[in-house]
């Protein structure tokens, strides 16, 4: 197998990341839906910490993006 | 056909002649110093020009000024509570800087200052510097009691490493998350803009499929607007998170 197939290989096998990406960002949004349709009261009040949570969630995924382009790229 | 997606992040020098000459190394004027100075440009001309003439009953375009402060603001006073107060002027800078960033570099055509690893590392290197600075000012050499948690003994074994390799790797993870989302936004606005075109060329019937990607990008794009100002928000609410830290170490304020 030579470089430039084994350097697609591994780019590919990179990005599985963005499932586990996937999945946290679904477990944060119904979660948060769970709480804020048994009690709508306090859901205004942490919308803050959905954002934070959506945003650590996805960036998860995205440091596997990074290595699949740096493996790709360089 | 293919064009390479990543070419819209190149760092190209401007000006041909280096501008400066430190230590063997040129310093070029590159498109790159350009755009931050447009950035720093439109974020001192919106607030100067938003609060020229404060009025009691806001305007539109100070009511927005007035808006940001008070957004970072309240942000500032839930995560630390009235003494982070002191960092306002810190966190706000950040905060708009990044947020002005992401924004222009959405323009087509325009440079994303953001998806650049040496800026975003550089912002996070000045935060985290902040901090410790912040920690060692106020509690002496009590800041290191930030590594150890209330835990039993021999757990404490196990968790202050634990503490110790998460508070390094922060200065990772807050500039790789901002630089790897703006990234992996652009490029994918690249690669649908390129079915576009790759679309549009084959000819006959399949060209009016080019379409298609056409709507994806308008969708991305949109997408691309939440995340430029939720990478900001983030940015902004981290910086304040760790400041909440190295002020209040573990106790809640």
């Amino acid at each position: 197998m030579d470089l430039h197939a084994a350097k697609m290989i591994g780019a590919g096998l990179a990005c599985i990341a963005l499932a586990g990406a996937g999945n946290g960002i679904g477990i944060v949004f119904g979660s948060y839906l769970q709480g804020a349709l048994r009690n709508p009261g306090a859901a205004s009040s942490q919308t803050t910490n959905l954002l934070l949570g959506f945003a650590l969630c996805e960036a998860t995924g995205l440091y596997g993006l990074v290595i699949a382009l740096i493996i790709l790229f360089t | 056909m293919a064009m390479n997606p990543m070419e819209q992040f190149e760092v190209k020098p401007i000006l041909q002649q280096p501008l400066l000459h430190i230590g063997g190394h040129d310093i070029y004027f590159t498109n790159q110093a350009l755009f931050m100075c447009v950035v720093v440009a439109a974020v001192t001309l919106f607030l100067t020009l938003a609060m020229s003439r404060g009025r009691l009953v806001p305007s539109r375009t100070q009511s927005m000024a007035e808006l940001s402060y008070e957004f970072v603001a309240g942000m500032i006073r839930s995560t630390t509570g009235e003494d982070g107060l002191v960092f306002f002027p810190f966190v706000f800078a950040i905060f708009m800087f990044v947020l002005f960033s992401n924004f222009l570099g959405l323009i087509p055509g325009a440079f994303t200052v953001t998806s650049q690893i040496a800026v975003t590392f550089a912002l996070a290197a000045v935060v985290m510097l902040t901090v410790i600075v912040t920690g060692f000012v106020v509690h002496g050499l009590g800041f290191f009691k930030l590594f150890v948690p209330k835990a039993p003994f021999l757990l404490l074994i196990l968790l202050v490493p634990i503490e110790i390799i998460s508070f390094l790797t922060r200065l990772v993870s807050l500039s790789v998350r901002l630089f790897a989302n703006m990234l992996a936004g652009h490029t994918m606005l690249q690669v649908f803009a390129s079915f576009v075109i790759a679309l549009g060329a084959t000819g006959g019937i399949l060209s009016l499929l080019s379409i298609t990607p056409m709507f994806m990008i308008i969708f991305i794009g949109a997408l691309e607007m939440l995340v430029a100002f939720l990478q900001a928000y983030v940015f902004a609410i981290l910086t304040c998170i760790y400041l909440n830290e190295a002020l209040h170490l573990h106790e809640h304020h």
